[in-house]
């Protein structure tokens, strides 16, 4: 559990990261971050929150998750001996159990029984959707329209766990759509209402907040290695989107200069155009969603649209802690395009065969994870190369029970 | 004083509460959106706004979202209604300011560029800006970019900002403070809120300059009600509306009826 760690009253008292983050938010929502502010340094106080935040995280969340040396992956690869983060065997399938749980008993510290998400993948709204539930809570899910097509699936989970999912038809109907919305709807219902943030995005103090309670991957990874290898990792390699999942597994290592923080961003079709999500590595600094970061904007600070093949990482901004990371140098940060993506996760299938995690309905390729609004109309996958079944649905899927 | 608050001032001494009328750049087109800025001065306005286009408009509602989206499919950009502004300030005597979101006038171009957008809206003749998501304590750099090219800032209060936040909001507005009459987005409401008077009593404690109100300010009767309390009243999606769907001759007819709605009676 990471909420009672002495150096969280200084944490709360940062909003900037060199340069990075703040509060650019409308004026309406400024005593609502001071509220929560407070409600998280009086938490992290209270060692009743941390007991209860630490047993759910046992019982309910399953954590801790394992770390699993990859030894087919590693003799292949020839070079690092790779172990893996298994955040997919916690409970809902991810790391964003670790700070809903989290934000969701702070809203309950706070009296507001209504929380509203943003989601792209669908990952963090199932998690929202899932702790609502638990905590009695009513739940509204913004999801760009786009979005709620390539991840349906997901779309049926939380509204089976009683929550009201909004497709969003602004903008460009993916996840930066879909946090305008959350924002709006925030404004305007702040008295009774949590908006539960899903990244270490957002302004002051959800950065903060949000990675401290997801830190506890990396606690758990640093914990794990000492127990079975005896040393730190030479490296720690992790996706960024908006980067929490990262920013769990950097943070406790932060101070260990021995310890490479690389984080890989999504490249889409390639840096050399603007088809990618590579904020980072291809992007400008900005002010995006409240907080002062990189963002992938054109000359006078329009938002450019994005693309990945990850729609949980098809996001414009991230985290005002990255690029502080990125731009003091602790930390590394490439691109890998879809293809080195699906590559690397047909790879993983090949050699390590755990991680056919596959639904039917989606009708993505079961190779290569290729989702329907770009699958191709042809009798092979052209991504993994595949046998494909020709269907009569909208896009030409590839069929889980026919691929050899 | 600035010429923002002035203009505030002048129209309070003439007896009513001073109408600032809200219109997007590019919106249907951007020749039209002049053409109704213009009505709108013709018609009774005391203080303009033009809004510059964003692409996450995170702080308005459906009617000046749509708009925005509109100009921006057209493929205007910043310097596209800055021409257009210098066109207006030269065809109307009255203040114009720009309002739109904080990286427009940060990203200018390039990062930390608040000099240079500064110098194209002086440039451009404008008064002032507002940017509706820089809050006080990040404005110190954009306060002191506006003073040097001699342009109005003004702040947003908030019916739910404690009385420790106005005083700094309101020390930072030369232009005026802008009190938001309800807690959410830009657009038209059936009534108005009861959180405006309250909210503009509690700045009174805290300074002198003027007050308007605005969000959800929609029709005559509304101004009436505001003109009662505040120094200027906002009316923003109410005439968006109006130039989507009838042009200048609508701006204009509906801004007459706002100023009828602004003149205080005896």
């Amino acid at each position: 559990m990471t909420a009672t760690d002495p150096d969280l009253a200084a944490a709360a008292a940062r909003a900037h990261y060199g340069r990075f983050g703040g509060r650019f938010v409308p004026e309406a929502l400024m005593a609502a971050l001071d509220e929560l502010e407070q409600a998280f340094a009086d938490a992290a106080a209270d060692p009743a929150f941390a007991a209860r935040l630490r047993d759910l995280q046992r019982d309910y969340g399953g954590r801790p998750t394992p770390l699993y040396h990859a030894r087919r992956l590693s003799e292949h690869a020839g070079g690092a001996r790779i172990f893996l983060k298994r955040e997919d065997l916690a409970h809902t399938g991810s790391h964003k159990l670790c700070n809903v749980l989290g934000q969701g008993l702070l809203s309950e510290r706070m009296g507001k029984r209504r929380l509203i998400a943003e989601t792209g993948a669908g990952q963090h709204g199932v998690a929202t959707a899932t702790i609502a539930a638990l905590l009695g809570m009513e739940c509204v899910v913004y999801m760009g329209e786009e979005d709620t097509r390539r991840q349906r699936l997901n779309v049926v989970r939380m509204r089976l766990m009683g929550a009201e999912v909004v497709p969003v038809t602004s903008g460009t109907r993916t996840l930066k759509d879909a946090i305008n919305e959350a924002m709006r709807d925030w404004v305007t219902n702040v008295d009774e209402t949590h908006y539960l943030i899903g990244s270490v995005v957002g302004p002051h103090p959800f950065p903060m907040i949000v990675r401290e309670f997801v830190k506890v991957i990396g606690t758990e990874i640093r914990a794990r290695m000492l127990e079975v290898e005896g040393r730190l990792p030479d490296a720690v390699v992790a996706c960024v989107g908006g980067g929490s999942n990262a920013m769990g597994a950097f943070h406790p290592f932060i101070d260990d200069q021995g310890v490479r923080l690389v984080g890989v961003e999504a490249g889409g079709e390639g840096l050399d155009g603007v088809r990618h999500a590579a904020t980072i590595t291809g992007g400008s600094e900005g002010i995006l969603h409240g907080a002062r970061s990189f963002v992938l904007q054109d000359d006078y600070g329009q938002v450019r649209p994005t693309h990945s093949v990850s729609a949980g990482l098809d996001y414009p901004g991230v985290g005002p802690e990255h690029a502080w990371l990125a731009d003091s140098g602790r930390a590394t940060y490439v691109a890998a395009t879809d293809a080195e993506a699906l590559e690397g996760f047909r790879l993983l299938c090949d050699l390590r065969g755990s991680s056919r995690r596959w639904n039917r309905r989606t009708r993505c390729c079961p190779r290569c994870a290729l989702p329907p609004s770009s699958a191709p109309r042809r009798s092979s996958c052209s991504t993994c190369r595949g046998a494909v079944t020709k269907t009569s649905t909208r896009s030409a899927a590839c069929s889980t029970s026919r691929v050899r | 004083m600035t010429r923002v608050a002035a203009a505030i001032r002048a129209a309070n001494d003439d007896g009513r509460a001073a109408l600032v009328v809200y219109l997007p750049a590019g919106y249907p087109d951007m020749a039209t959106s002049r053409a109704c800025l213009e009505a709108a001065a013709e018609a009774g306005a005391d203080v303009l706004e033009v809004g510059f286009p964003y692409s996450d408009p995170l702080m308005d509602g459906p009617t000046i979202q749509a708009a925005s989206q509109a100009a921006l499919d057209q493929g205007y950009s910043p310097a596209d209604d800055f021409a257009m502004c210098a066109e207006l300030t030269a065809n109307v005597a009255v203040p114009v300011l720009l309002m739109t979101y904080y990286n427009l006038a940060w990203h200018y171009g390039n990062s930390d560029r608040l000099d240079a957008f500064a110098t194209d809206a002086a440039g451009a003749g404008l008064a002032g800006a507002i940017l509706p998501d820089l809050p006080a304590e990040e404005g110190a750099p954009w306060c002191a970019v506006a003073a040097a090219h001699d342009l109005a800032t003004v702040f947003l209060a908030a019916p739910s900002s404690p009385d420790a936040r106005l005083r700094p909001v309101a020390e930072r507005s030369t232009g005026w403070v802008y009190a938001t009459s309800t807690l959410g987005v830009t657009g038209e409401r059936a009534s108005l809120s009861q959180a405006a008077a309250p909210l503009v009593a509690r700045l009174r404690r805290h300074t002198d300059r003027p007050v308007a109100v605005g969000i959800g300010v929609s029709t005559e009767h509304h101004a009436r009600e505001v003109a009662g309390f505040a120094d200027g009243v906002i009316v923003g999606s109410a005439v968006v509306r109006a130039a989507g769907e009838g042009g200048p001759a609508a701006v204009g007819a509906l801004v007459a009826e706002l100023a009828a709605g602004c003149r205080r009676e005896g």
